[in-house]
């Protein structure tokens, strides 16, 4: 466009005087504004600054032959010419403003996507709310200054056992119940079970660390149950047992009313009911009634075991029991999750099935409990895919 | 056990308008928990009808229907008059008193009565038999009253439910092991006291206070002889045996008799049968009955000898343990001729047995077993009877004598039977034995204070004999709670008796803790790490099958191969434990990709077994004084070593399609050998220790494909990279499956150092590009090592920008180009160091790979 012969600031001839009378430079102000005005976007307006205002235009030209003219008129002329280049450097500015402007807006335009669109990444991932769980529960304890203790899964049948003054012939001792560890014949006599509860760590707890002793335990334990919705052959116990002088069940008492608030918000209600447990005397079953989740209606459910510690048990790890007291509880943590998250069916929790875990994200965050996830259904999903 | 409430009725005051609901809640309060409360599961209008008339009407079908008008009071009472109903039983009469249920009724199992159309009539309503009103599975004809309750005056329109029982709840509670005498109505009229806050000898009236008359003379020959009793005691203390003669064959069991035994969750056998349970059900004390003409002439309780056998009343031939208590018979003087008749409460033998309609003389046994002799005995033989769950649990034996006389008594009066009047009584059971109770002893265990008149009462309620010296107590526990041993066991008697909730609820102060240990939080940090990178987590069981090994191809002398198996496994498929966190994550894949979950990116955190070849027994210790150090290290050792592993599986696409600069991606990224890779260097980033990477050959892994991560120490921590195809087919898992595994108690003993840092150099920084051409065997890693070996002080940071094979290169060759950062700490650095210090990295990486820098 610059090189248009036709362009104003290629106008042959005329003298420098001609080029600085008013009429001309008028003229050429009139064609400069007219062009830049006419500008439709910024290259047009480069286009019309160039043949306008650049070295060969008019009004460049003038410029350069104001400094020929005599005096009087020099002083004149320059003032015209000045104030018109003013004018037009004013328009091309206002004009680009404008033009800028709006080549933005139309970029910007152009540019809208749809935000909805998922972006190329790897699923979320998530945590498996039992894990999750025990996690907060120990965050309980250990805020009250207890310590978390573990074992191992395979287990010494003396300590899931005789040390927890469970007598060789209780009935918990039945094949029925627990797992046996074959020995090399084959038989049930290798002295090993899996753990059918977490109390063995109390006596590894008693035994190597000594007392005074708050600790909990929470880990896997196994009975020989067939899978369905309310029994699991593996699942998880969370276990706590604290001993020192002067402890009593009114301790025992005021630690659970704590978890149970912890664990389910502060208008749980709990309830003891006399109980027997080998380890413990005396023993209690605590039944817990609250108003959160799915069923705010349901009256006393059963949330664990509890006691005071055997003497017999003291006196198996060392411990006085003329001197020491102290008390053990023991909770199911699928139990827990069931009552707090509505979960209805035992088997959603130990399939592996990704969308169970994926409904409880990669922390728990509740004050006292969480969303309900429906029932993973086991059929085969259709997948079909649709073009719209 | 469950417990008719008018039974118990008949042995404690019930509360004024008590339900069956009311008395579980009583007993719940003392620790019985409460298992269901039953009732006939029947409504509506059943009433007592007097048949009028009954027209028989042969019918094309064959049969022939009564048409019937029953007078069925005022009440109900058709407008115009009596009902008519169509029944098709012919066993009753005009004249007689039947049951009708009228329209409106719902019977056992969902049965509603209409009145309808039928046979030509509109019957309205319905003439039922025993086994309609829910009275027994064998009554097929119509309960005629005056047969079902003789003697008992009934009129037209009386409610039947009443009448037959049918109203009567049943209570259902769970025994705790400790409480066998609860296993009774004579417990459970105790305990319904203490739980209504009564004193027993106001409301209860023991069924065991009979008066037992005197034996004429020796009766029954019996001899304890147990030569070798089970942990001291020994198998039998107290035998009481009676004999009643001439009991009509023919007599049947009373209906009460009947109904209460099948309330209470037994069935109904035989006169003498039933006897015999009802009392057992009523005192706690199980009774067995002999036929008398089958025994020989004496009884001896002894154990059982090598090679004994003994047909059981369910038909099975048991081949005996001399460990079994059993009850044999002889011949006067004849050792030669004893043979075993029964197991000792457990359950009897079929040549000696009661047989309905022929026995008429009868020898009742009521004797105390040893709780250990029976418990093992049941579990030896899987014989849990009735018997054999109170006699494991302690049974009173100061109760034998009682049981036998009542028996007798019913045998007498119902059966038409002859009490022998001589009596057998052998064996002196030992006494309780007194216990020490100082009474600030509840205080201390229990957190609340007791009076001493409250120690003292709670303590005779429930049958103790108390004397106090001061401020101690001494106290003699009654004969049926043989769980009360220690003192402890007398302050849960105070505690529950006053109340669990009158216990304070006090928190107590542990001393100031740790919180969780370095490894605890390392586990945390390194689990949500992994669930941040797209990982969910999933919980296995830990069982698999012996195949599982040869599934992953893992070689035949790996350790893997070495597992912990189970005596009894839930399924045989899957007898051993796992050995690693793969062997059962397959199936969890296997699982969610049937469910058309595809993508995946799972991982679990959890233990498996590592049995140590040739670990010792377990040894079980003994109770009563703490292990010595050496048994505690022996059976420390004995318990297999458990490492705690994280492992992960990848599946599928790890980046699904997207939005991308171009628009949107329609291709997703299918998960890749280094997605396993990187994701372990994630778990071990996440605890903070610094790990490298080499190729490994590492059975379930593509051999060429296989990652081995080691840390700074030299300690290998686990493999990741892609599964070998071959494992990937016999498993069943899409194939490009990626996985790792890692040691975790390797990884988390490196936890715990803290970080030291030095100052952070605000010198400028030299970058330096270089291209290395290398054998194509050569790993990237090595490279990277060599570089930072050689490049020194000065080098801050090395990054792989390339990898290149091609003509350029040559064949077999690759090209790797790095970018190396260099920084110091004191100046700014020349040209000339940057270049320096590139070139030694580059010689090293020359020397240790033969790397040469690309033209």
């Amino acid at each position: 466009m610059s090189a248009d012969p036709d362009a104003p600031g290629s106008a042959p001839g005329g003298s420098d005087a001609d080029l600085v009378a008013p009429a001309a430079v008028q003229a050429a102000l009139d064609a400069a504004l007219a062009a830049v005005a006419a500008a439709g976007d910024l290259e047009e307006l480069k286009a019309a600054r160039l043949a306008h205002a650049g070295d060969r235009s008019p009004l460049a030209l003038a410029n350069r032959a104001i400094g020929s003219l005599p005096g009087p008129a020099k002083a004149a002329a320059g003032k015209l010419v000045g104030s018109a280049r003013g004018r037009l450097a004013g328009a091309v500015a206002q004009r680009q403003t404008v033009l800028e402007a709006e080549h933005e807006e139309r970029v910007l335009r152009e540019e809208v996507v749809d935000v909805t669109l998922p972006a190329r990444r790897a699923e979320r991932g998530a945590r498996h709310p039992l894990p999750l769980l025990v996690e907060r529960v120990a965050d309980v304890f250990t805020a009250m200054g207890w310590e978390v203790a573990e074992g191992p899964e395979v287990e010494a049948e003396w300590f899931n056992f005789d040390a927890l003054n469970f007598d060789v012939d209780h009935p918990a001792r039945q094949m029925q119940d627990t797992f046996f560890v074959a020995d090399a014949d084959g038989g049930a006599d290798s002295g090993l079970v899996l753990r059918t509860h977490t109390s063995p760590v109390q006596a590894r707890s008693l035994l190597t660390r000594g007392v005074p002793l708050y600790v909990v335990c929470p880990g896997k334990v196994f009975r020989t149950d067939e899978l369905d919705a309310t029994h699991t052959p593996v699942f998880h116990q969370l276990e706590g047992i604290a001993i020192d002088e002067g402890l009593t069940m009114a301790h025992l008492k005021g630690t659970l009313d704590h978890f149970a608030r912890a664990m389910f918000g502060t208008s749980v209600e709990t309830r003891w009911r006399p109980a027997f447990f080998p380890f413990t005397e005396p023993s209690a079953e605590l039944d817990l009634r609250f108003s959160l989740g799915r069923d705010a209606e349901r009256g006393w459910i059963e949330w664990g075991g509890c006691g005071m510690v055997n003497p017999n048990v003291l006196r198996a790890c060392g411990i006085d029991p003329d001197r020491y007291t102290g008390f053990a509880f023991g909770m199911g943590i699928e139990r827990t999750l069931m009552f707090r998250n509505g979960v209805t069916d035992m088997r959603d929790m130990v399939e592996g099935d990704v969308r169970f875990s994926r409904a409880f994200g990669v922390e728990d965050l509740s004050a006292s409990t969480v969303a309900e996830v429906a029932p993973a259904a086991a059929a085969t999903p259709t997948t079909t895919e649709v073009g719209l | 056990m469950r417990v008719p409430l008018r039974w118990l009725a008949e042995h404690v005051d019930l509360l004024p308008g008590t339900t069956g609901l009311d008395v579980a809640a009583a007993l719940v309060r003392v620790g019985l928990e409460e298992e269901g409360v039953h009732r006939a599961d029947l409504t509506g209008p059943v009433v007592v009808g007097r048949v009028l008339d009954l027209v028989a009407e042969p019918q094309k079908n064959g049969k022939t229907i009564n048409w019937c008008h029953v007078d069925v009071g005022p009440a109900h009472a058709d407008a115009g008059g009596p009902r008519g109903i169509v029944c098709g039983a012919h066993n009753f009469a005009a004249g007689d008193e039947v049951v009708v249920a009228l329209p409106g009724a719902v019977l056992p199992g969902g049965f509603a009565i209409a009145a309808r159309k039928t046979y030509g009539h509109v019957s309205d309503g319905m003439i039922c038999s025993a086994k309609e009103l829910g009275l027994g599975a064998d009554g097929e004809g119509i309960v005629v009253l005056g047969e079902f309750l003789p003697g008992t005056r009934v009129t037209p329109g009386q409610d039947a439910t009443a009448l037959l029982g049918l109203d009567e709840e049943t209570v259902e509670v769970n025994v705790t092991p400790d409480r066998g005498y609860c296993f009774s109505v004579r417990g459970l009229a105790r305990e319904y006291a203490h739980g209504t806050r009564r004193p027993v000898a106001d409301v209860v009236r023991d069924p065991a206070a009979v008066d037992v008359p005197v034996a004429a003379g020796p009766g029954f020959p019996v001899r304890l002889a147990d030569d070798a009793p089970l942990r001291g005691a020994a198998g039998c203390d107290r035998f009481v045996a009676r004999v009643v003669r001439g009991i009509d064959p023919a007599a049947a069991t009373p209906r009460h008799v009947a109904d209460r035994l099948r309330q209470a969750g037994m069935r109904p056998v035989s006169l003498v049968v039933d006897v015999t349970n009802y009392v057992m059900l009523a005192t706690g004390q199980p009774l067995h009955a002999y036929d008398l003409s089958t025994l020989q002439d004496e009884l001896v309780v002894r154990r059982a000898r090598r090679g004994e056998t003994l047909t059981t009343l369910d038909g099975t031939v048991r081949t005996l343990h001399p460990e079994d208590l059993v009850i044999t018979d002889e011949a006067a003087g004849a050792p030669a001729s004893s043979r075993v008749v029964g197991l000792a409460g457990a359950m009897g033998g079929q040549a000696t047995e009661v047989r309905a309609g022929t026995t008429t003389d009868v020898l009742l046994e009521a004797a105390h077993f040893a709780a250990v002799s029976i418990a093992r005995t049941a579990r030896r033989h899987r014989l849990p009877s009735e018997a054999s769950r109170r006699f494991e649990r302690g049974t009173d034996p100061q109760v034998c004598a009682a049981a036998a006389e009542l028996a007798v008594r019913m045998l007498v009066e119902v059966g038409g039977g002859v009490a022998d009047p001589a009596a057998t009584d052998v064996g002196t059971p030992a006494p309780p034995t007194a216990l020490p109770l100082p009474l600030g002893f509840p205080e201390r265990i229990v957190g609340r204070p007791f009076s001493d008149a409250e120690v003292v009462g709670a303590l005779t309620e429930i049958g103790c004999a108390v004397t106090r010296d001061g401020d101690d107590l001494t106290v003699l526990p009654p004969s049926w709670r043989p769980d009360l041993a220690q003192p402890v066991d007398l302050v849960e008697e105070v505690a529950r008796l006053a109340g669990y909730d009158t216990i304070p609820s006090v928190l107590p102060t542990a001393p100031a803790g740790r919180g969780l240990t370095p490894q605890q939080r390392a586990r945390r940090s390194l689990a949500r790490a992994l669930a941040d990178d797209g990982f969910v987590e999933v919980l296995s069981y830990p069982f698999v099958a012996a195949s599982v090994h040869d599934v992953q191809r893992i070689p035949a002398d790996d350790p893997r191969r070495r597992a912990v198996r189970l005596a009894n496994p839930l399924s045989e498929q899957q007898p051993l434990m796992r050995t690693s966190i793969l062997d059962s994550l397959v199936e969890v894949v296997r699982r969610n990709v049937s469910r058309g979950l595809r993508d995946l990116a799972l991982v679990e955190i959890g233990s498996v077994t590592h049995p140590l070849a040739g670990a010792p027994r377990a040894a079980v210790l003994g109770t009563d004084q703490r292990p010595s150090p050496e048994e505690l290290e022996a059976l420390l050792a004995a318990v297999p070593p458990q490492p705690l592993h994280v492992a992960g599986i990848l599946t599928g696409t790890r980046r699904g399609p997207g939005a991308s600069a171009d628009g949107f991606a329609r291709t997703g990224e299918p998960v890749l050998w280094a997605d396993a890779v990187e994701a372990a260097r994630t778990a071990a980033a996440a605890t903070g220790v610094r790990v490298h990477v080499e190729a490994a050959d590492h059975a379930p892994w593509h051999p060429g494909r296989c990652a081995r991560l080691v840390t700074e120490q030299g300690h290998a921590l686990g493999y990741a990279g892609e599964l070998h195809p071959s494992v990937l087919a016999a498993a069943e898992i899409p194939s490009r499956a990626a996985a790792f595994e890692l040691d975790l108690d390797v990884l988390l003993a490196q936890v715990g150092a803290s970080v030291q840092v030095g100052d952070l150099s605000g010198f400028p920084a030299a970058t330096q590009d270089v291209a290395l051409v290398v054998d194509a065997a050569v790993p990237a890693g090595d490279v990277e090592a060599a570089l930072r070996a050689g490049a020194g002080e000065l080098l801050e940071d090395v990054r792989l920008f390339d990898v290149y094979t091609g003509e350029q290169v040559g064949e077999g060759r690759k090209s790797l180009a790095y970018g190396l950062r260099f920084r110091s700490g004191e100046r700014t650095l020349t040209a000339e160091e940057a270049s320096a210090a590139r070139s030694a990295a580059v010689d090293e990486a020359a020397r240790r790979t033969g790397a040469v820098q690309r033209a």
